[in-house]
């Protein structure tokens, strides 16, 4: 079980700033293709990775990295602070 | 987190002259101080408000960290980042930075170093609403990640 998070237009699409998701997908990626296939709204926002970020328990990270003992996943557009 | 390090996150507003006051002084190793404020700007006069969300818990590690990079860096005797959050109003001022060094170049560099790595590296989403009901999310810019590059190829970063 992991808390996955959801920012900005993600949150907005996927219409949920967090829930909590049963999975053993290895890497981010496998999550991915996970949620893509559950309902529209995430095959839509996760339409185009190359325009998503990811970070696990609050560290940028890349999506093949591995989910094992990772508790929480964010998901989120390319950040624009400053 | 150092000790001269000094990174806020909040929604409050804050006063940059107030935040000046006595930083950097005080220390014999301090020649020069550089402050860099960002303020919400509104190119055409269509902007109603700006509207800032960020990653609770990641976002004070991540500028943390960036902070602290800095100060090794630049060997910074203090360093600031005041980041807010939340709504905000043509004019208000969204961020401020803040570096102390033994000199000028050293201080220049570090706060622009600070607002490089902030705008791409921070846990920060910009989205504008317009007077007329619109709504866009800022959207990231492809010389944002140039900007990081340019200091990656000094093999420091």
């Amino acid at each position: 079980m992991v808390d996955v998070m959801y920012f900005a237009w993600v949150r907005e699409r996927i219409g949920a700033p967090r829930e909590q998701v049963e999975t053993n997908a290895s890497t981010v990626a496998d999550l991915v293709e996970e949620l893509r296939a559950r309902e529209p709204r995430y095959a839509e926002a996760f339409k185009d990775l190359s325009a998503l970020r990811v970070a696990l328990d609050q560290e940028l990270s890349d999506f093949d990295a591995p989910l094992k003992g990772v508790r929480e996943v964010a998901f989120f557009p390319p950040m624009t602070g400053g | 987190m150092s000790a001269r390090n000094h990174t806020r996150v909040q929604a409050d507003e804050f006063d940059p002259s107030a935040e000046l006051q006595g930083f950097g002084r005080g220390r014999k190793n301090v020649g020069a101080v550089v402050s860099f404020t960002g303020v919400v700007r509104d190119d055409d006069g269509s902007l109603d408000r700006m509207e800032i969300e960020h990653y609770p818990g990641m976002t004070q590690k991540a500028v943390g960290a960036i902070v602290d990079k800095a100060i090794t860096r630049w060997d910074l005797a203090q360093c600031l980042v005041i980041h807010r959050y939340g709504p905000m109003r043509p004019g208000d001022q969204i961020m401020m930075v803040a570096t102390a060094a033994k000199h000028r170049v050293a201080a220049f560099e570090a706060a622009e170093y600070l607002m490089d790595y902030l705008k791409s590296r921070a846990p920060f989403w910009k989205k504008e609403f317009t007077k007329t009901g619109k709504t866009a999310w800022v959207e990231a810019k492809v010389n944002d990640e140039d900007a990081l590059s340019r200091w990656e190829e000094n093999g420091l970063a």
